[in-house]
Order: C-alpha cells, then structure tokens, then sequence
C-alpha cells in the first residue's frame, strides 16, 4: 500500500500533497482546539504502537503475508482527528527513516492512509455503530469498517497510478481491489480481535474518545470535503459509466496528446485486449458489492461468539 | 534494544557525517525530485546519481552489506508495484523505468536515514516551522518505538514460554489479542509519561 518514490508523476504527487496537507492542517486545528493537554503524549504514543502493530505479518493466501494498516483502530482509539496527525507521524517516519514509502509519494501515502483510512474509517464507523448499538455493535463496526477502508484505500491508490500514467486502471484496479478485498479480510479480523481485547481490558478508552465527540458541524464538512473532492480527483474519472473517463479528461485538458505518441517498444499484448478484461473491471466490481454485504454478515457472526466468549470468561 | 535501532549508522563519524542535516535533506530532496521528473530517454543523469550516490555510500563507511539488506528488504515492494506496468504499451520500458527510479531513490533515503540522525532531522523540522504539535508527535514517537517494539518481544517471549502448539485459529486469537494489549500498554505509558511531563514543568 506505501507507494514508493517513482511511481507518481509531479501532477499527481501535488495535487495528493495539497489534499493532505489541507486535511492535516484541519486535523491540527481540530485537535488543537478540542484535544485536552493530556492527551498530547497520547499522539506520538499511539503512532508508536500503530507502527509497532505494523511489524506484526500475518498469512494471506498464497505464502504473501499483509499486516495492518491501523488507521481505523487508531481513528477507533483517538477519534478522526488525532488519528490523522498520528498515522500521518507513523507514514513521515517510514519514508524518512525506513525508506518505506516514498518522500514525494509522501503526499499519497497520506492521503490513501491517514487521511481516507482514519476519516472514511471512522465515518462508517459512527454510522454503522448508530444502526448498531452495544458491545457487539462496535466489534460488528470495527470489522465492517476496517475491510470496507482497506478496499477503498487499495482504490485511491489505483487511481492515483493510472492517474500518472504508470498502469493502466482496467490493471490497476481489479489487481488492486482483488489483493486487498482479501488483505482487508486479516486487518478487518485483527482491528476486531484488538477492539474485543482492549474492550475486556481498558473498555473505557473506547468510550472516552469517542462517545462524546462534540458534535460540531464546520470540522465535519471541512473533512468530508476533502475526502469527497481526492475521490472526485482520483476514481471518479475511471469509475463513470462514460466509454472512457480519462480519455476524455485528457482530451479536454490538452494533455491527451501525449498519449498519441507512438509506442517505444511493441508489448507482446495490446492494451484493451486481453480477453475478458473490460468485463474484469465490471466483475471486481460485483465482487466487491457482494464482499461487503458478506463481511458484513462474517462480522456480525463472528461479533456474536467474541462478546459472548467475554461474557462467558468474566463469569468464571 | 537500542533507542537508535532505525538510525543505526547515523553516528558514525565520517565526511558525510559531519555535512549539516539541512544540506543532507535538501541534497536527497533534490536528488529524488531529479530521479523521479528526468525521464528515462537521457540515461546519463541516472547514470551520474547512481555513480554519485556509490561514491557518498563509500566515504560514509556505513557497511556496504547492511546497504545492500536494506535495499533488497525494500525492493520487492517496488517491484510488485511495478508489475502492474507490464500490462500495457511499452510496458518493459515503463517497468524498467520504474525499477530504476524507485531503486535510485530508495537509496538516497537509505542514505540519508543512515548518515543523519534523526533528533538532528527533527531540529531541523520544528526549524522550519512545521505544526508543533505534528513535531512532538514525531519525537514522542522516535523515543518509545523501541520501548514497544522491547515490550512486544517481551510479550512474545511470555507467550511462546505458555503455549505449545499454535493452532490457525489460536494465532489470529493470539495475534489481535497481543495487539489490542499492545495498544492499552501504551496508552497507560502514555498516562504516566503526561504525569512526568506535568511533574517536570511541562506547559
């Protein structure tokens, strides 16, 4: 998921950087404003464990191995904005010290992570959690909303790399969204596993940061906003029904001509031709649709035997 | 575990050591920003990076093979990414490219990560007048990773010593609940780093 140095080119990295540093200033504020003191070594504490937590591989099929992204778990712990500053802290220091993720990608990690990861994250988060209520209401959202970010961050990012003209988006995307319809399964069954475990041991720091957010409308909008405005930017042109989305954008934008120029070497497979390919895109899609009404119900199952489990333990 | 586990070799005592951290990061900015906009059809620029950032690793004294773990630790992702190029017009041109850029580029930051420590990095950070509270996040974060990364292998050490054989189900269990307690530990060291702070005059 961290996009290496190379990948983007110098309108995709400005256009992602602008976003996050405008969402990263709203977080900021927001925390500034709203945060007690107290709470200020918290940050850079939970940036530490999101990082640590990350070191922890667990099998996805096949002999690769995912690990977790924990912005929804940091966004569950801290609530939206704080989680943003710490995840953001978590990617800044993977690019400049491990080299995970590149510097100028940096705008697009953040993005794709911190800011769609904590904030998409916690926005269904809140909303399933009103539908459903308790204990096991918030392991059924923690599972639910951890799967559903991981796709739609594995999206941003197959938008931004057909955006730059590096692979194609009927590539990008169903590799992608497939890999991470899959990956979101071990991050959506871990956060759950880790929400139930802090619930058992510490249930008050999941009230705290959470259940009695101020309900303030500007910061919301602001954030909704910029979420809205990278999905506009980033999957909208290739998702629309119209028989080519970018083609056009670059038509109309007066870049499209780059794409006229003859290629360099001939591919052993032309482009839209690859048998079934048009239809994959359609097919991940579905797929898609379909994965989350069944990890829905694979939450919801698996919410049932953990809370009852701990109701089970704290009896005996 | 030592604090500096990930800037192992930033305090060694070398030429490139000793340059100023603000030259060293604008130095790597500037090389990435080079790598990633010249486009592959003048091979010379790359070719000169490469040979340049050769020499800076050799007067570094940073060991070549740790160099070469980390780069090799760091390729496969690059590589996997770029993959995905294949399938297009000129796509092993465009798969090459990219496989030559992201791997130059890794290198300045391996480079640079290695040769500059980064309390020095954060200095020059709050320098430059980045939020204050996204820089204390970051040093907060640079001074207890070890501590936790110490913690878990503590945990892991207590839990390999109680169990005998690790079912599937058993190690997704054990997975979430070691992260889940990982997250409270540091939650409550977080509560008592705040009372030493306060106690030591903290704002």
């Amino acid at each position: 998921m961290h996009i290496p140095d190379g990948f983007l080119d110098g309108r995709t990295a400005a256009f992602t950087a602008a976003l996050s540093a405008t969402a990263l200033g709203i977080a900021l504020n927001q925390a500034k404003l709203t945060m007690p003191p107290r709470k200020t070594p918290l940050l850079g504490l939970t940036a530490a464990f999101i990082f640590a937590a990350q070191m922890l591989n667990f099998p996805v099929v096949g002999g690769t191995s995912g690990h977790l992204i924990g912005a929804v778990l940091a966004a569950i712990l801290l609530g939206p904005s704080a989680a943003v500053i710490a995840v953001t802290a978590v990617l800044i220091v993977q690019a400049l010290l491990f080299a995970d993720g590149g510097v100028l990608a940096l705008g697009a990690n953040v993005f794709n992570m911190a800011v769609a990861g904590s904030l998409g994250g916690y926005a269904l988060y809140r909303v399933v959690r009103r539908i459903a209520p308790g204990d096991r209401g918030r392991l059924l959202a923690a599972g639910f909303s951890s799967w559903c970010t991981t796709v739609f961050m594995s999206l941003l990012c197959a938008g931004e790399l057909a955006w730059s003209g590096t692979s194609p988006w009927s590539i990008t995307f169903p590799a992608m969204a497939n890999v991470h319809m899959i990956i979101g399964l071990g991050e959506g069954l871990i956060t759950m596993l880790a929400v139930a475990a802090i619930a058992r041991i510490r249930p008050d720091l999941l009230e705290e940061g959470n259940e009695k957010t101020a309900v303030s409308y500007a910061p919301i909008l602001a954030f909704g906003a910029v979420l809205i405005l990278g999905m506009v930017i980033f999957i909208a042109p290739f998702a629309s029904p119209l028989p080519d989305g970018l083609a056009h954008v670059a038509s109309s934008l007066g870049f499209g001509k780059n794409a006229l120029r003859p290629p360099v070497l001939h591919a052993p497979i032309a482009d839209y031709q690859i048998p079934g390919l048009g239809s994959s895109v359609a097919a991940t899609g579905m797929a898609g649709a379909l994965g989350a009404v069944v990890v829905f119900g694979l939450s919801l199952l698996l919410a049932h035997v953990l809370v009852r489990d701990h109701r089970q333990s704290d009896t005996t | 575990m030592r604090h500096d586990f990930v800037d192992r070799f930033s305090r060694l005592a070398s030429p490139v050591h000793k340059l100023p951290a603000s030259a060293k990061f604008l130095a790597a900015l500037a090389i990435v920003l080079t790598v990633v906009s010249v486009p592959m059809s003048f091979p010379l620029v790359h070719a000169c990076i490469a040979l340049a950032l050769v020499a800076i690793a050799g007067t570094s004294r940073i060991p070549p093979g740790f160099l070469i773990r980390r780069l090799l630790l760091l390729e496969p992702f690059a590589v996997g990414a770029a993959l995905l190029s294949l399938f297009q017009t000129n796509g092993p041109a465009v798969f090459a490219a990219l496989v030559i850029k992201s791997t130059l580029c890794l290198l300045t930051m391996i480079l640079l990560a290695n040769s500059t420590p980064f309390s020095d990095i954060l200095d020059l950070l709050k320098r430059w007048h980045l939020p204050a509270l996204l820089v204390t996040t970051l040093a907060l974060m640079y001074r207890y990773l070890f501590l936790l990364i110490d913690e878990l292998e503590r945990m892991n050490r207590a839990r390999a010593s109680r169990t005998f054989v690790a079912s599937r189900r058993r190690s997704w269990h054990i997975l979430g609940t070691v992260i889940g307690q990982l997250g409270v530990r540091s939650t409550e060291r977080a509560e008592r780093i705040y009372a030493a702070m306060r106690a030591r005059g903290w704002r």
